[in-house]
């Protein structure tokens, strides 16, 4: 296998519903990421992209394809992909592959999504058709439904009183936020305390509005190079050293492991594997906070934290910029936004700009080398991992 | 190969009230929802088994935010039953106040009944879905 490096990256705002189309979204993000790496379009040898409800949204499928012709990249081969909300890490995933492989020397990857302009009630039934659709969404499951399950099992499984977790995650909220306000490209930009979190109307028991994440419009685009051609391209690099994916059924068919997701252990586990680094390596993470309660269990099954204990983490700072590990410095799904196709893309976009010194100075964790990100689709059906280093 | 018990019988059958699942012929493992192989040990070799539709509820939620085209149903509460037979089985919990159940309600006993989702545009027709109610 070749290094791979990111020699580019770019996205547009994360936003509430607005006009641009999913390829128009896109194709601004692909520019930016082809002009930072100083390459034209036409040197784009293939396209992987991650778009989940085109269809749904605006009537459009088979986004990959016309891309390719709006951004000048003529004729390239186009790849679709849907993991739910890890669509875009998906496709890295199998670009980062394709380089390594030594197939592809030039490839652009990423994701494009529309979900706030579907409006609260088909965005809600639409992100419903990542539960099962004749076993589960007959009983009328939702995807805060889904984390909901989930809270309540965590409290009992870890004895934890439901009171003490509702604080713990709201701290989580309230730091995502505390982010989120620093970044120009963040959906919401609120200071929002704990007290905030716990009046704020109930989605599904327990799970409040501000334990929730928004659905955004917006899109990511990276460039991934060979190491020969990263080289002649770039002298800061950001080389992706590990990744990992896996797959679960239905939610009633994780009996065994939840509140933990086997997806995110398999796959975090290829990825560090890999890379020949352990949790302990990691200094930031944009992990997959759809849901407050989504980041805790995410932060135990990535093994920065011991299950059951990763609340008071976030309580005492450990997840924060200065702490153990900074988590989400972005704002996360929870501030920066979650265009669904879209937020892997995203996430990577957050760590090679960390990587690179390149944020705002609120936000950056100083002296930051390596990077993790995490997504997670549907109910755990479809989870991805990328470990990120600097290569200077 | 052909599949053993698909959805639609599943579902004609807990019309009846009856819940069926799938029984492993190697290590006996109780699959439900049905599946092409046994959820433990991955042998096609199973048989089409009436079960008990008893069991003991692991988690739930009360949804007030429901989908589009469902709206007038929330709020209604979600439940993860354990069945006796082993396997978790999604449904709704009814005879109780949604707003007002709490995490008391885990550990507590439910029996089966069921209640027709008439589908939507998306859905590819009707599904018999089903509705627990605690035991005493
Ligand atoms: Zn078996």
């Amino acid at each position: 296998m070749r290094k791979v490096a990111v020699v580019g990256v770019g996205q547009t705002k994360f936003s509430s519903a607005q006009e641009k189309t999913g390829v128009e979204l896109f194709a601004e993000a692909a520019m930016d990421a082809i002009n930072e790496s100083n390459l034209k379009p036409g040197d784009v040898q293939a396209l992987f992209v991650g778009n989940v409800l085109g269809d749904f949204s605006e009537g459009q499928g088979m986004v990959q394809a016309f891309i390719t012709d709006n951004i000048g990249a003529f004729n390239i081969p186009a790849n679709k992909y849907d993991g739910a909300c890890a669509s875009a890490s998906m496709a890295l995933r199998d670009a980062f592959m394709l380089v390594a492989s030594g197939y592809y020397d030039i490839v652009l990857a990423g994701g494009t999504e529309r979900a706030a302009t579907m409006g609260t009630p088909l965005a809600t039934r639409t992100f419903a058709m990542f539960s099962d659709s004749r076993y589960e969404y007959p009983c009328g499951i939702t995807f805060p439904a889904v984390f909901a399950l989930l809270a309540h099992l965590y409290a009992r499984k870890y004895g934890i009183p439901l009171e003490r977790l509702k604080e713990q995650m709201a701290a989580v909220s309230v730091q995502s936020y505390r982010h989120g306000r620093f970044n120009p490209k963040a959906h919401l930009h609120k200071e929002v305390t704990i007290d905030d979190v716990l009046s704020s109307f109930m989605v599904s028991t327990p799970i409040q509005l501000h334990d929730c994440c928004p659905f955004s419009d917006g899109a990511a685009a990276v460039i991934l190079a060979s190491e020969e051609r990263a080289n002649r391209l770039t002298d800061r690099p950001v080389y992706i050293v590990g990744a990992g994916q896996a797959s679960s059924g239905p939610l009633s068919s994780q009996q065994d492991y939840l509140p933990r997701f086997r997806a995110r252990e398999v796959s975090a586990k290829q990825a560090y594997d890999m890379a020949g680094l352990a949790p302990s390596d990691i200094d930031i993470c944009e992990l997959h906070d759809c849901f407050s309660i989504a980041s805790l269990i995410a932060a135990e099954g990535l093994g920065f934290f011991d299950f059951g204990t990763s609340g008071q983490a976030w309580q005492k700072g450990q997840a924060d910029i200065g702490g153990r590990l900074a988590v989400n410095p972005s704002g996360g799904l929870k501030s920066k936004g979650h265009p669904i196709g879209a937020t892997g893309g995203g996430q990577v976009y957050e760590i090679v700009r960390q990587l690179r010194g390149e944020v705002e100075p609120e936000r950056q964790v100083d002296g930051a080398r390596i990077g993790m990100t995490d997504t997670l689709g549907g109910d755990g059906g479809t989870i991805c991992n990328i470990i990120l280093k600097r290569g200077w | 190969m052909d599949y053993k018990l698909t959805f639609k019988e599943y579902s004609q059958a807990l019309k009846e009230n009856r819940l069926l699942g799938l029984k492993c012929r190697q290590c006996t493992t109780i699959t439900v929802p049905p599946r092409m192989v046994c959820r433990k040990c991955s042998s096609p070799e199973l048989d089409i088994v009436g079960l008990s539709g008893q069991g003991t509820i692991e988690t739930f939620t009360t949804a007030f935010v429901a989908a589009e085209g469902r709206e007038d149903e929330a709020p209604y509460t979600i439940v993860m039953v354990a069945l006796d037979e082993g396997p978790w089985l999604m449904g709704n919990l009814i005879g109780i106040e949604p707003e007002k159940v709490g995490m008391e309600i885990m550990g507590r006993r439910v029996k089966l009944g069921h209640q027709v989702f008439t589908g939507d545009k998306y859905s590819a027709g009707e599904a018999a879905r089903p509705i627990f109610s605690l035991e005493d």
